[in-house]
C-alpha cells in the first residue's frame, strides 16, 4: 500500500476505533473503573488496535468439530461462534441466537437466530448450518474426540456408535432462523455446552468444497468477529476483523496475532521484549521475580482445575484400605504446597470439585483442623491400618516429568517420612508413557493426575470417579457413589440436584480413592494497555471484548 | 564425477530404507500412542481414528503403506496437526531451518576459518590464547544458555532486536537465533583450522614458499589454506545437515518454526509419520551432505580420487 492511503486508512481506523470504544465504555482488565477515551483519566485507544498473544502449544486444528486443545478454543472462540457465548460470570448470553425458549420438562430448547448474523464471506447464518454442524459434529467419521459434549442431545450417543445415521440428531430447522434441540434427559447445563467448539456451525459450501484444506487461510468461512487471514505452522495465526459479524459496530480490535509458546521461560522473555501483550502461562520458578518486579502486571484468577494424587484401589495396599488412604492424606501439609513450592496463590484442596456455579463446595472433615490434629490422626490411621516403624509402607509415588511435579512430590515424600515415618520411592515417566501406566491400573500405586473442567458445572468432575468411567485412574467403585450421580443425572430441581452430586462428594471423600492438593489458578502476564479482559473460571474470553491503549 | 554422484546416490536408496524401517518399528514400540490423552476416546471414535490413519492394519502392511507413499513423495497425513499433512509440514519448516541454518553456518566458516588462521599464525601468542579461549567458552556454553543472554541483552534490555517471531522474515528477526546458532559453530571451525593450519605451516610446501620470500597472506591464501581446510570441510557436512535440519532448543527460544520443532513436538506427540517425515529427511539430507564433502574433498586434496 502506498504511504498516502496507508496513512488514509489508518486514519480512518482511529476515528472509528475511538467512535466505536467509545460507544461500549469498557470496563479495565479487572472490570474496574470505566475508560474515558481522551477524557480525565487521559487514557487514549491506540491506533493500531493489534493484539499480540502467547498461545501455549501449536494449535492442532481449527475444524471446530475436531478441536481437543485448549488452545484451538482459544482461537476459534474468535473465529466462530456458537448459539451462546459464555458471560464473564461464566452463565450463557446470547451468541448467534439472540434468544431460546425451554419447555417444561426441560428437553426441548428453541432457539431464535440473530437475523443480522453473516458468515465472513456475507451468506447468511441460518438454522440449516447449525442442523449441519450438529450432523457432522455427531458423526462418527468426523474424528470428534469431544462427542461427549452432543451426549445430552437426542439419539447423539446411538449415532457415535455408528448405529444410526447423522441425520437422526435431536436437532432440526423450524424455519430459517429457529433451531430446535431435543434432548434425551433434561441437562441443566446443556445451554454451558452449546459454547464448546463441538456445537459450532460450519460453512457447508465450503466445507464439502475444501474436505480437510476448509481450515486454510482463504478458505476457512467463519461466523465469529474475526476472520482467518494467516497461519504459519509453529510460527503465527493472524485474525482480521470479519466486517460481516452481527456485533463488528461494537468490536475495536483490528488484528488478533496468536504464537505458539510451548517454552514457557521464552514466552516471557518475548513479553518483557514487548513483543507479546499477553503471555499464556507463567513457569513457577520465574514467579518470586515477577512479583518483585512487575507484580502489577501479573494477573490470577481461580480456574475450573483440581490437582491430585490417585491411590490405585485395584491393587494392595491401597485396596480396601481407606484408613492407609486417608492417612497419607492427611499427613500431607497442603499450605506448605501452595505457599512454599507454588506461590501463586492457589488454594489449597480438601475436596474434589473447584467452585463452579450452584454447587456448595465440599470438603473433607477434617479441612476445619490444624495441621497438627490431623497429623496426629494420620498416625492413628496408619497405625489402625497395620503400619508402624518397624513395619513401615512400602509404595511408589509417580508422576509425570515436569519440575513442579517433581519438587511437590520430593516434598510431599519428605511430609510423609516425618509424620508416618516411610520412605515412598518417587519415579517419573514422560506424559505419554505415564496416562498409558496410569490407565492400565497395574504398576501404579500413588500417582499424580489433574482435571479440568470441560465445562462450569460439578458433573465434569464428578463423573471421573464413576465406577465405569475411561478416566476412573484410581479404579474407584463405589455403588452409592454412582447411585447418587445417576439419580442427579434425572434430578430436574437444580437444587436436588446439586445436593445429590454434593452428597456424592462427601461419600467420596470419605473413602478418600484420591487425594485432593489444590485448586488451579490461571495466571497471566498482562500489558497494562491490553484492556476490556473479562475472563471467566474457565478462562476463557472473547476478543472482540478486548482493546488496546495508546502505549 | 557425475557417474560416481549417482552411483553414490542409488547407494544411498537401500540404506535410507534400513533408516526408514528401523525408525518406523521404534516409534511405534515406544509406549503411549497418537490418541493417549488424559481424556479417553470413545472407543468408536478411537476405532474409526485409528482405521482412517491405517493403525488397524498389520505393521508390515502399514509399513508397505508408507514406502509406497514415499517413492511418490508422500509422507502421509500428520496425526497432530490434522489440518496438514507431513509433506506440507516438511515444506514450510525446511525453508525457514534452511534460512537460519545456512546463515549461521556461513557465519560459523567465515568467522571460524578467519579466527582459526589468525590464531595459528600467532602461535602460544596472547592473541592465540585469546581466540582459543574464546572458542573453548563457545563450545562448552550451551545454547540455552546463550539464547536466553542473547535475549536479554537485544531485545529486552536494549529493544534493538525482537526476541522471537519470524515477523514475516525480516533480517532484525534472523540476527539472534543466526549468531546463537553459529557461536558454537564458529567456535568447532576455529580450532579445527587452527590445528590443521599449524601443521600445513609446517610442512615442506609452505618452508619453499617462505623462501622463496611471499608474504604470509600470499602463503596462506595460495597456498596454505585449502589443504588446511580439509578436516574442517568433513566436519562442516554432518554439522550443516545438523544445523539446517534445525536446533530444537534454538527454535523453541526463539519461537521459529522450523524443523527441528517439528521433530521434538512430533516424538512428544507420538505423532508417527511427522517424526518419520523429519527423519527420512534429515537422512536424505545427511547423505547428500557427505557426497558433497566427498567431493570437495576430491577438489582440494588432488590425492584424492572418487572411484
Amino acid at each position: 500500500m502506498p504511504a498516502r492511503a496507508q496513512l488514509k486508512a489508518s486514519a480512518i481506523a482511529i476515528v472509528a476505533a475511538a467512535v466505536t470504544a467509545a460507544a461500549v465504555t469498557g470496563c479495565d482488565a479487572n472490570g474496574g473503573t470505566p475508560v474515558r477515551i481522551g477524557g480525565a483519566t487521559g487514557r487514549v485507544l491506540a491506533a493500531h488496535q493489534v493484539l499480540h498473544l502467547g498461545n501455549g502449544t501449536e494449535i492442532q486444528t481449527l475444524d471446530p468439530h475436531r478441536n481437543e486443545d485448549v488452545s484451538g478454543s482459544n482461537v476459534l472462540r474468535d473465529v466462530y461462534e456458537g448459539l451462546v457465548n459464555e458471560a464473564p460470570s461464566g452463565d450463557p448470553e446470547p451468541g448467534a441466537a439472540e434468544s431460546w425458549t425451554v419447555s417444561e420438562d426441560g428437553k426441548t430448547y428453541v432457539f431464535a437466530l440473530r437475523r443480522s448474523a453473516r458468515w465472513s464471506n456475507g451468506d447468511p447464518v441460518s438454522a440449516d448450518d447449525f442442523v449441519y454442524g450438529f450432523r457432522r459434529a455427531a458423526d462418527p467419521k468426523t474424528l470428534s474426540a469431544y462427542t461427549f459434549i452432543l451426549s445430552p442431545i437426542e439419539n447423539a450417543d446411538e449415532i457415535g456408535a455408528g448405529r444410526l445415521p447423522p441425520d437422526r440428531i435431536g436437532v432440526r430447522a423450524l424455519d430459517d432462523y429457529t433451531l430446535e434441540i431435543r434432548l434425551a434427559n433434561a441437562t441443566p447445563y446443556f445451554l454451558g455446552l452449546l459454547a464448546h467448539s463441538t456445537t459450532y456451525p460450519v460453512h457447508r459450501a465450503s466445507v464439502e468444497k475444501y474436505g480437510i484444506k476448509f481450515t486454510r487461510p482463504g478458505n476457512l468461512i467463519g461466523n465469529g468477529a474475526f476472520r482467518l487471514d494467516e497461519w504459519v505452522v509453529q510460527s503465527h495465526i493472524k485474525l482480521v476483523r470479519n466486517p460481516y459479524y452481527w456485533d463488528d459496530p461494537h468490536t475495536v480490535l483490528q488484528e488478533v496475532y496468536f504464537y505458539p509458546t510451548e517454552n514457557v521461560p521464552a514466552e516471557l522473555q518475548r513479553y518483557r521484549a514487548n513483543d507479546l501483550d499477553y503471555t499464556y502461562d507463567i513457569s513457577t520458578a520465574q514467579l518470586p521475580w515477577i512479583k518483585r518486579e512487575i507484580p502489577d502486571e501479573l494477573y490470577v484468577a481461580p480456574y475450573l482445575g483440581s490437582y491430585y494424587y490417585g491411590f490405585n484401589t485395584t491393587k494392595p495396599p491401597f485396596k480396601d484400605n481407606p484408613k492407609l488412604r486417608r492417612a497419607l492424606s492427611l499427613a500431607v501439609d497442603r499450605k506448605v504446597i501452595v505457599e512454599q513450592i507454588l506461590g501463586a496463590g492457589q488454594p489449597p484442596a480438601y475436596g474434589w470439585v473447584p467452585p463452579v456455579h450452584h454447587y456448595e463446595p465440599q470438603q473433607m472433615v477434617e479441612a476445619s483442623w490444624t495441621q497438627e490434629q490431623r497429623e496426629a490422626e494420620a498416625k492413628r490411621l496408619y497405625a489402625e491400618a497395620g503400619y508402624s516403624a518397624e513395619n513401615p509402607l512400602q509404595t511408589e509415588l509417580m508422576f509425570n516429568t515436569h519440575e513442579d511435579h517433581r519438587r511437590i512430590a520430593v516434598t510431599i515424600a519428605a511430609m510423609w517420612k516425618r509424620v508416618l515415618g516411610f520412605e515412598v520411592t518417587i519415579s517419573n515417566q514422560e506424559w505419554k508413557v505415564f496416562i498409558d501406566t496410569r490407565t492400565q491400573k497395574v504398576a501404579t500405586q500413588v500417582f499424580r493426575g489433574s482435571w479440568i473442567g470441560d465445562y462450569d458445572d460439578a458433573f465434569t468432575f464428578a463423573e471421573l470417579l464413576r465406577s465405569t468411567s475411561g478416566q476412573n485412574d484410581p479404579g474407584y467403585d463405589n455403588p452409592e457413589y454412582d447411585r447418587l450421580l445417576d439419580a442427579a443425572q434425572a434430578e430436574l430441581d437444580l437444587e436436588r440436584r446439586a445436593e445429590l452430586l454434593e452428597q456424592a462428594e462427601r461419600v467420596m471423600l470419605a473413602d478418600m480413592p484420591i487425594l485432593p492438593l489444590y485448586f488451579y489458578v490461571s495466571k497471566h502476564m498482562i500489558k497494562p494497555w491490553v484492556q476490556g479482559r473479562q475472563s471467566n473460571i474457565m478462562d476463557h474470553d472473547l476478543h472482540k471484548r478486548f482493546y488496546v491503549l495508546e502505549h | 564425477m557425475i557417474a560416481y554422484s549417482v552411483r553414490r546416490l542409488l547407494g544411498a536408496i537401500p540404506t535410507l530404507l534400513v533408516l526408514v524401517s528401523l525408525s518406523f518399528f521404534m516409534m511405534r514400540a515406544v509406549p503411549g500412542g497418537p490418541f493417549d490423552k488424559e481424556r479417553q476416546l470413545p472407543p468408536e471414535v478411537e476405532a474409526n481414528l485409528r482405521a482412517a490413519y491405517h493403525l488397524d492394519e498389520p505393521v508390515y502392511q502399514q509399513l508397505g503403506r508408507y514406502l509406497l507413499g514415499l517413492a511418490q513423495l508422500d509422507f502421509g497425513p500428520s496425526f497432530q496437526y490434522r489440518d496438514y499433512s507431513v509433506t506440507e509440514l516438511v515444506m514450510t519448516g525446511f525453508p525457514v531451518s534452511l534460512r537460519l541454518g545456512g546463515s549461521a553456518m556461513l557465519v560459523a566458516l567465515v568467522v571460524g576459518v578467519a579466527a582459526g588462521c589468525f590464531a595459528a599464525f600467532r602461535q602460544n601468542s596472547a592473541a592465540d590464547h585469546a581466540v582459543m579461549g574464546a572458542a573453548m567458552v563457545g563450545v562448552s556454553i550451551p545454547s540455552f544458555v546463550v539464547a536466553p543472554l542473547l535475549i536479554l541483552a537485544f531485545a529486552v534490555h536494549w529493544h534493538w532486536l525482537p526476541a522471537g517471531g519470524l515477523g514475516g522474515g525480516s533480517i532484525a528477526n534472523m540476527v539472534l537465533p543466526v549468531v546463537a546458532l553459529a557461536l558454537p559453530q564458529i567456535a568447532y571451525v576455529s580450532r579445527l583450522t587452527r590445528g590443521s593450519m599449524i601443521e600445513v605451516l609446517r610442512s615442506n610446501f609452505v618452508r619453499t614458499a617462505r623462501a622463496q620470500g611471499l608474504s604470509p597472506t600470499q602463503i596462506v591464501l595460495r597456498h596454505a589454506l585449502k589443504p588446511a581446510l580439509l578436516p574442517v570441510v568433513s566436519y562442516l557436512g554432518p554439522a550443516a545437515a545438523g544445523v539446517i535440519t534445525g536446533s530444537v532448543v534454538v527454535e523453541q527460544i526463539f519461537g521459529v518454526p522450523g524443523l527441528g520443532r517439528f521433530f521434538v513436538n512430533g516424538a512428544l506427540n507420538r505423532d508417527y509419520t511427522l517424526v518419520m517425515g523429519v527423519v527420512v529427511f534429515y537422512g536424505a539430507l545427511i547423505i547428500l551432505f557427505n557426497l558433497l564433502v566427498d567431493l570437495a574433498y576430491a577438489w582440494l586434496d588432488p590425492k584424492v580420487k572418487l572411484q
